[in-house]
């Protein structure tokens, strides 16, 4: 029964991240280099691949249309990603308390977690009108709610059978229960499916706005740049789409790992 | 939570009181119902230790689970100091643990002990005293802070302990809370059970499968046997006051006899043939 080692966790951890951190950026670095010499030595025609001074070029000499396209496609995935959150984690909740919502909720989830939704934009546009983000905002908010019902569902369900006796002994009411077992349960569950469904409300965003809408984030921005012959600047639009989709995945696996830190399942050491 | 027409507390009742009980599970598209128990009868007195053991399929847990009011009697009935074990759940009765420490992660050490008393609205600053008071009483006062995880698992089940006795209750129900320790946590552990329950003079009712553990802790060994469920014998064990026991018990002429005599109950009543005891 010794004292857990709190001590010099701090010093291990930073010793352990620069590893862990350097060796990918190096792997990175070193891609690009290869890359770089490869277009210049082959005399590669830019339309099959620009080099990554060019594409860097662009990101530059582009830099206010890309960070403004940054933000409009980042805020459509923002809101999608929203919607399709709280719909799916009350979707979920009504789905866990009675069977009779979860047997009429779960064929409309399969059947749209294999509809390639995107594919509904050009509809959508009609729909909504395509001056406006709207039909964004639903493709990507589709994309999301169906990995956030899912994992949220699961983890309503994984209470541990101990605990529920517990809260029996103890005469909680529903709502203790809730509070107390439930819910803290579910948590990483709910940020694990909230961090697949952030990638996914980005990819539906950009691509939703390949088919139409209006020019003004970063799909849009691509098809222009590449109807136009303009390879690296095409490029440096991906760049960017790169960027939002970082961001949202690096902001959700924050939130999951803090959520995670305190709700880990008991191992017996 | 007292409801017109309970039955208040009667200190002078038993602990527990259970009256030709049964309990017969699954009588649906299975093989044929089990009975798991078979008209059984037990009264745990107010202060006294009593432990059930036997094979497993004994019935042992079903019976402090239907106590525990986790479970409901086929047939049979049982009251706990007086009163129904429903109404006694409700009212706080008794304090309970299980073979799993059954710790919320994502609380920490004094918030689990805390817990009952939370759950039932017992004020900030009582809850803290209570809580440092009960860390101390199971050793664990450095730990407050620290989550379940951080602990080994005898340290969890101390916790464990703790959050059972958090409301001081007259009964304490525990279900093989030992089962999962190594042997030297787990004879640690009963001296200091056997001390806390000499402090706060709770009856016990404990589910063990071990022999030494039965005879080493309780004032009466209740000895189970398998299919049906029903109790074979009982075993008077008199080793003196609970705060008596020490670990130099162990080493104890009577304590040997006991564990024999429960040993060969065990054994469906034949003359044990062990020469000495196998101490487990």
């Amino acid at each position: 029964m010794s004292a857990p080692t709190a001590g010099g966790r701090g010093t291990t951890v930073a010793r352990e991240a620069l590893p862990r951190v350097a060796a990918p950026v190096l792997l990175a670095g070193g891609l690009l280099v290869v890359w770089e010499v490869a277009v210049v030595t082959a005399q590669i025609p830019p339309f099959l691949l620009p080099s990554p001074r060019a594409i860097a070029g662009e990101v530059q000499a582009m830099w206010p249309t890309l960070s403004g396209a940054i933000v409009v496609t980042g805020t459509n995935a923002l809101v999608g990603l929203v919607i399709g959150a709280l719909v799916g984690v009350g979707a979920a909740i009504l789905a866990g308390m009675a069977r009779s919502v979860d047997r009429v909720l779960a064929p409309m989830v399969a059947g749209l977690a294999v509809v390639p939704i995107v594919a509904l934009a050009p509809v959508l546009y009609t729909m909504f009108g395509a001056a406006a983000e709207t039909a964004r905002w639903v493709v990507a908010a589709v994309a999301a709610f169906v990995p956030v019902f899912v994992t949220t569902l699961r983890g309503l369900r994984q209470t541990r059978p101990v605990h529920r006796d517990l809260l029996r002994v103890y005469a909680a009411t529903r709502r203790q229960v809730t509070r107390t077992l439930t819910i803290p349960t579910a948590l990483p569950f709910v940020f694990t499916g909230l961090r697949l469904a952030s990638s996914l409300a980005v990819i539906s965003a950009i691509v939703a706005e390949y088919f139409g809408g209006p020019r003004t984030g970063i799909g849009s921005f691509i098809t222009t740049a590449a109807a136009g012959s303009n390879y690296a600047r095409a490029w440096a639009f991906v760049v960017g789409g790169v960027v939002v989709g970082l961001v949202f995945y690096g902001v959700t696996l924050a939130l999951e790992h803090l959520v995670r830190r305190r709700t880990a399942p008991v191992v017996s050491r | 939570m007292t409801t017109p027409g309970e039955p208040p507390t009667d200190q002078r009742a038993a602990a527990v009181e259970v009256r030709s009980v049964s309990r017969v599970f699954g009588s649906g598209r299975q093989a044929g119902p089990v009975v798991a128990l078979d008209e059984v009868d037990l009264t745990v007195a107010a202060g006294e230790f009593v432990s059930l053991i036997g094979p497993s399929g004994c019935g042992k847990s079903t019976l402090l689970r239907l106590v525990a009011d986790l479970d409901t009697p086929t047939a049979g009935s049982i009251t706990v100091f007086g009163r129904s074990p429903e109404q006694a759940r409700l009212a706080h009765d008794y304090g309970i643990a299980f073979q799993q420490a059954g710790l919320l992660p994502w609380r920490t050490v004094r918030a689990n002990v805390e817990l009952p008393l939370g759950l039932h609205g017992t004020g900030r600053a009582e809850r803290r005293a209570r809580a440092e008071h009960l860390l101390e009483l199971v050793g664990l006062a450095d730990f407050a802070d620290h989550f379940p995880d951080q602990l080994s698992g005898g340290m969890q089940q101390r916790v464990a302990i703790a959050r059972a006795f958090a409301e001081e209750p007259s009964l304490l129900l525990m279900d093989e809370p030992f089962g999962a320790l190594d042997e030297m946590t787990r004879e640690r552990l009963q001296v200091e059970l056997t001390r806390i329950c000499a402090q706060t003079r709770a009856a016990v009712v404990f589910v063990t499968h071990s022999i030494p553990e039965a005879v080493f802790l309780s004032d009466r060994v209740v000895v189970m046997s398998a299919r049906p469920g029903r109790i074979q014998q009982v075993v008077d064990v008199r080793l003196g006051a609970g705060a008596a026991r020490e670990d130099t018990l162990r080493q104890d002429g009577a304590y040997f006899d006991a564990v024999t005599e429960v040993r060969a109950a065990l054994h469906g009543g034949e003359p044990a043939r062990v020469v000495g005891v196998e101490n487990r």
